[in-house]
């Protein structure tokens, strides 16, 4: 038979894997004991496992959860599972866990912090989902749904408590109806939020909001006639003319001709526990994103000056240590600031952790950005589009998305770096408000129960934004379906 | 040819080159370049690697920036004046090697984008425009699909159909057919071929040689940064005049 000689004359279907390279004895045997080395490891593994197991389960099921005291739950510990027995009094969490979530707020106050929490996922439904009606409803309704139930259970008075569903309803009809819409509840969430949170009169933050308002207004009106950079650079110069001399004006007239809107005003004092990491964590990671993407987009620049900010900015804030900037925050800023200012802490603090979260964010996104090939600004380039444009539509959505992991790393470093502010004197859930309420002698000897509860309040939240970033690169992969 | 009728060079200047000359660095890229094009008329660049060629072209939408002389394109002269450089890029369609179409955007979205914020078309019609130049490179069925599920020859012709979109008075192509497997490049060549006989003005750097007698009403040959040699495409392939021309067509041609 020749063997240089073939021609196929019938082509050959596809067929099935033979049997028994699937299920469970396959996976064990490749997975757990391929080799004998393997197979000592995974014992090891499992006993270390048991080990680790069998000593803190004891811990945890003695557990017990009423108890006015630390000494009375070793008492119902030993009555119970005998003398010498551990076990956690979870009693402590129980009687202040309202510390731990809203710090010093009065009880009659929580439905201004819980709303405003309920608020926070309303304004990120569009931004998280796209304006997809079913998840948008889905995640506008739970937060309704959740706040009530929340709103019920730290006891709010009738009157509030409908006024909270009656607002949750109407924005999970918008959901429904105009999920496009939402998109102003996210523009008007910084100001929402600040009047909840810190009261007062809603004339301040509507002032506030104005500024942006204004700059907004005075950009779109020179945009087309000088471009986009110097429009803003003006539009940016009224805002800061805006806030720094006629707001205050505006605010004190507009309060005194209708001063019906107002909550009784919160001292950053009263701030603590995970409501204080949540409106600097939030505050910081909405605002170090669109800083962050300034200035990796301004260490590419071709423009010597801004280039040379974008470094030096991103280098500077990188080698110096986030609590420097605590301390900045804390006591220099106050040397800087003209006498009369009562600039507030929180806001000091919210402001460097944002600038020294940018930095990170900064170079994760320049990272994204080395990804993209050479070619695709080449053809927003060819095509006609502006550098702005460019960006926007065409670099961005890319770079970003290659940046997303980092991103999100960064986000939930920074949320669980809120927790340092402790050493500025503001009572963080980890540390402030531990000590706290050890201070009462009822519950000085409780070791790890605050430790635990604390560390699983921010594993749920760190990990909801792990698994969201991963749905996110999920969704955004365009290239096979 | 049947379609030569259509395929009409007409006296009107489209882009009209003097002395330019760029410099990468220390480096000479382009020397003294001279060139006129007309409207209508269908020009191949080819030359060896590193001749220039590319580089040229891309000085014609400013991709590249040239330092001395001058390069006017349809009346505007290319300087550092952007509304300038937005204005010439937004008449002059260019194709790349490597596509460079928007990953994260559909066929349709990839085709609509610039038409809808640069020529600001409402966005039915840019999509119906959209449409029409689909159906013209053949493949209106995969309108929304992305970019990574198409074959390179699919994405080559998409791309064309993206700078159509654009209605640009001058088309330039930069080795449209070189990163393509074989059996794909007839067919992006045959969407070329069909833009000619539509009286497109074109400038196209390749290797295909075919084409070019096919299409094209005149050969630049360059090397080192300078047009060496420049003929009609009969004329050119069967009586080369410099040493380096023939050099070039014995290595090309060859095989």
């Amino acid at each position: 038979m020749s063997n240089s000689h073939f021609v196929r004359t019938q082509m050959l279907p596809a067929q099935k894997p033979p049997v028994g390279e699937t299920g469970v004895i396959k996976w064990m045997r490749e997975n757990l004991f391929s080799s004998w080395f393997n197979a000592i490891l995974t014992f090891i593994g499992m006993w270390a496992v048991y080990s680790l197991v069998s000593s803190s389960a004891p811990w945890f099921l003695n557990g017990v959860w009423t108890a006015s005291s630390v000494d009375e739950c070793r008492a119902i510990i030993a009555a119970s599972a005998g003398e010498g027995a551990s076990g956690a009094c979870w009693a402590m969490i129980n009687e202040r866990w309202h510390q731990f979530m809203f710090g010093f707020f009065d009880r009659e106050e929580y439905w201004r912090p819980l709303l405003a929490f309920a608020l926070l996922f309303v304004a990120l439904s569009p931004v998280l989902y796209f304006n997809l009606r079913r998840p948008t409803m889905i995640m506008v309704g739970g937060a309704g749904a959740v706040l009530v139930l929340l709103l019920w259970a730290v006891g709010t008075d009738g009157w509030h408590l409908s006024l909270a569903a009656a607002v949750m309803a109407a924005l999970a009809a918008l959901a429904w109806f105009a999920p496009k819409h939402l998109l102003w509840v996210t523009l008007a969430f910084p100001a929402t939020a600040f009047f909840l949170l810190w009261g007062g009169s809603v004339w301040a933050p509507i002032g506030v909001m104005a500024g942006f308002g204004i700059a907004v207004l005075v950009w779109r009106a020179l945009n087309g006639f000088i471009g986009v950079a110097p429009a803003a650079l003006i539009a940016a110069l009224v805002a800061f003319i805006w806030w720094g001399l006629v707001q205050s004006f505006v605010t004190e007239a507009m309060s005194q001709a209708l001063p019906y809107f107002s909550l009784p005003a919160e001292d950053s004092d009263r701030f603590g526990g995970f409501l204080l990491s949540f409106v600097i964590g939030v505050s910081a990671i909405s605002a170090s994103l669109p800083i962050g993407i300034l200035l990796a987009l301004g260490r590419r620049s071709d423009m010597f000056l801004i280039k040379t900010l974008s470094v030096g900015f991103i280098e500077f804030v990188r080698g110096v240590p986030l609590i420097t900037m605590l301390f900045t925050a804390s006591l220099l800023l106050q040397y800087f600031l003209p006498p009369q200012t009562n600039f507030d802490l929180i806001l000091r603090v919210i402001i460097l952790v944002s600038l020294f979260a940018s930095a990170y964010i900064a170079e994760v996104i320049r990272g994204g950005l080395a990804a993209l090939p050479r070619g695709q600004q080449e053809a927003a380039d060819s095509l006609g589009l502006d550098y702005w444009q460019a960006q926007r539509l065409i670099i961005m959505p890319q770079a970003l998305k290659v940046a997303i992991p980092g991103i999100v790393s960064s986000f939930i470093g920074l949320f669980k770096d809120t927790t340092l502010v402790a050493l500025v004197g503001l009572a963080d859930p980890l540390q402030g408000i531990t000590k706290v309420v050890k201070a009462d002698i009822a519950w000085k000897a409780a070791y790890w129960e605050p430790f635990i509860f604390v560390g699983a309040i921010f594993f749920i939240f760190c990990f909801s934004m792990s698994r969201y970033s991963m749905y996110l690169e999920q969704k955004l992969k365009t290239d096979h379906h | 040819m049947a379609h030569a009728a259509k395929m009409q060079v007409t006296d009107e200047v489209a882009i009209q080159i003097t002395a330019m000359n760029k410099w990468y660095g220390q480096f000479h890229v382009l020397r003294d370049i001279d060139m006129t094009v007309n409207r209508g008329e269908r020009i191949v660049v080819c030359g060896p690697s590193g001749s220039g060629k590319s580089t040229l072209i891309r000085c014609i939408n400013r991709l590249e920036e040239h330092q001395v002389g001058q390069i006017i394109v349809d009346g505007t002269e290319l300087s550092s004046d952007l509304k300038n450089i937005d204005k010439v890029r937004s008449e002059v369609g260019m194709v790349f090697q490597h596509f460079n179409l928007f990953p994260h955007l559909t066929i349709l979205e990839n085709l609509t984008l610039a038409p809808i914020w640069v020529r600001k078309t409402p966005k039915r019609e840019a999509e119906e425009t959209a449409m029409y130049f689909l159906e013209k490179v053949k493949i209106p069925e995969q309108a929304l699909k992305y970019p990574g599920q198409l074959s390179g020859g699919q994405q080559q012709r998409v791309a064309i159909a993206r700078s159509l979109c654009m209605k640009p008075r001058i088309m330039l192509f930069d080795e449209p057919t070189s990163a393509l497997d074989p059996e794909m490049i007839k067919e992006v060549l045959d969407t070329m071929i069909s833009l000619a006989e539509d009286g497109m003005t074109m400038i196209c750097v390749t290797h295909e040689m075919g084409f070019a007698q096919a299409v094209a009403n005149r050969v630049v040959f360059m090397d080192q940064g300078q047009i060496v040699e420049q003929n009609e495409p009969k004329e050119f392939f069967a009586n080369p005049k410099s040493d380096r021309t023939k050099l070039f067509l014995s290595q090309i041609l060859g095989h």
